[in-house]
């Protein structure tokens, strides 16, 4: 039997792991849930769009001009904001190739010395001093890395995410740290135009009401009706939860480090990252650096991975392969659950790079299994906790 | 060392802490690497490159300037304009190119851009000349395997 191989440009977006979809070839990521994302999208279009066709020609004659002008401007703003916040990259920590997952384990069995047959080994946790304060660092047997401080494992989209904040249905995409100021920038910008188009609902309303009568103008402005049972329900929601995030912004929290309760002050534990300044902690949170992706989706993938990639599956452009490596945390870790795709592109990446060597990576059974299943179970049970 | 170089070993230098989330790597010297290179060219590289993450992570007037006007434009202006991390990810990436060529590849070591690597670790593969015997270090027992 003969195959006809039918070699094409693979993107390193294709082979990612984890749960997200991806669109545009690369350049948009979401998680796979997006059905509430297009309720957000219809209820802010639909009811901006109520408001441009039934207030707007009565207020710019009667009022102002500029009123369904900054009502565009400020429209346009939430929407992009939307949209950066839910296409964006959160702050996905790509999950550890298999020379640095060996290495780790190598450490954390040094670390622990001869564990007795039939004892649970000690949890997986690294303590780094941040600022005077004793911060203790998880394993994350999913992406097989010590979670940098501040980040978490988001088990909807199955990716660690540098400074989680939290998955939100609304965006269809986890907040975290590369996308956090767009989402508060979303909220805030939101909250003001809910308001705005609140309060010139009333005020038209009022001012038709003079002239034509109460019951005349809603039959004249039906429109209007939806509107305000949509603004009011809104507006205590939104504005909620920009209240709460200004306050989490001022102290320099995140929502996961709220609701866990990490700096509640018990055990005499502060927030060793805020410059215990409001000035100073909305500063960095809102105009800190713009961090960069570190997740090279558009990246092609190197030449000898192509091969095996195109045989293995033919991915479809508008979703991540899942690989079978992804698998539930309660699985024990197997060393050769990463395939030898994943790692041979950053082997053959760093030989381009240096005098063409060749080697071979090291047979899987040599390495020994990498965690209990007790040790999997606990992780996953408190996981599931907090996510 | 052409065509004769293989893959021994591979050493992760860890992020460093202890100043908060700012990104800062160990200079810790590594003990695989005691007998390939000097301590203070190491260590050098790497203060060198904690000096370029701290340059591109810096609070300062830039940074709320280039934050401001973005958001004015509703960061619109990302779509023409490198942001100043993006400028400093280049003069990174063409510095440890630099590093490899002079000091790293002679000695048959390659450092790996951090961000490739998530910003996680600055990896550093170990290559062995072909002809010679041994391993190049005792931890390489486990991970390293060498294609003859």
């Amino acid at each position: 039997m003969s195959a006809v191989m039918i070699t094409r440009k693979v993107r390193k977006w294709e082979k990612l792991p984890g749960k997200n979809t991806f669109c545009c070839d690369g350049r948009v990521m979401m998680a796979r849930q997006k059905g509430v994302f297009y309720l957000t999208l219809f209820l802010i279009i639909g009811t901006c769009s109520l408001f441009f066709a039934f207030e707007c020609p009565y207020l710019a004659v009667h009022l102002s001009p500029a009123i369904p002008v900054f009502a565009a401007l400020l429209f346009l703003f939430v929407m992009a904001m939307l949209l950066r916040t839910s296409f964006s990259d959160p702050g996905v920590l790509p999950r550890a190739l298999p020379e640095e997952a060996t290495f780790i384990e190598m450490e954390i069995e040094a670390a622990n010395g001869n564990v007795p047959a039939g004892q649970r080994p000690p949890p997986r946790i690294r303590n780094v001093q941040i600022n005077n304060q004793i911060v203790k660092l998880k394993y994350c047997y999913t992406c097989k890395i010590f979670r940098p401080p501040r980040a978490s494992h988001c088990s909807i989209c199955d990716n660690c995410v540098d400074r989680f904040d939290h998955h939100c249905p609304w965006v269809g995409n986890c907040v975290g740290k590369r996308n956090y100021r767009y989402f508060y920038l979303f909220t805030l910008s939101l909250s003001l135009l809910t308001i705005y188009i609140f309060t010139f609902d009333i005020v038209h309303v009022v001012m038709r009401s003079v002239d034509n009568g109460f019951l005349n103008t809603l039959k004249e402005t039906p429109g209007t009706v939806l509107e305000v049972l949509v603004c009011f329900f809104t507006l205590w929601s939104v504005v909620g939860l920009t209240g709460f995030h200004t306050y989490l912004i001022s102290l320099n929290q995140t929502t996961n480090e709220d609701i866990k309760g990490s700096w509640s002050g018990k055990n005499r534990v502060q927030n060793p990252y805020s410059h215990k300044n409001i000035i100073k902690n909305c500063c960095e949170v809102l105009c800190g650096p713009t961090y960069p992706s570190v997740l090279d989706r558009r990246g092609l993938m190197q030449d000898d991975s192509l091969v095996s990639a195109t045989c293995a599956a033919p991915s479809s452009s508008s979703s991540s392969n899942a690989t079978p490596q992804t698998t539930k945390t309660t699985a024990p870790l197997i060393p050769n659950e990463h395939t030898p795709d994943d790692a041979k592109p950053s082997i053959a990446a760093s030989a381009e790079k240096s005098p063409s060597p060749k080697e071979e990576l090291p047979p899987a059974s040599k390495l020994p299994p990498l965690a209990s299943p007790e040790t999997d179970a606990e992780t996953s049970i408190a996981k599931d906790k907090t996510h | 060392m052409r065509h004769s170089a293989s893959l021994a070993n591979k050493v992760f230098i860890q992020r460093d802490y202890s100043e908060g989330t700012t990104c800062k790597f160990q200079t810790k010297f590594p003990s695989e690497l005691e007998s390939r290179i000097e301590r203070t060219l190491f260590e050098d590289t790497v203060k060198t490159l904690n000096n370029y993450y701290a340059e591109a992570e810096k609070i300062g007037g830039q940074s709320y300037l280039e934050g401001c006007l973005a958001c004015a434009t509703a960061y619109l202006i990302f779509l023409c304009m490198e942001t100043r991390y993006e400028k400093v990810l280049k003069k990174i990436a063409k510095y440890i190119q630099e590093q490899n060529e002079k000091i790293y590849a002679p000695r048959g070591l390659l450092i790996t851009d951090p961000i490739e690597r998530g910003m996680r670790v600055i990896e550093i593969s170990i290559y062995e000349d072909r002809g010679s015997s041994g391993s190049s270090s005792g931890s390489s027992s486990v991970s390293g395997s060498t294609a003859r």
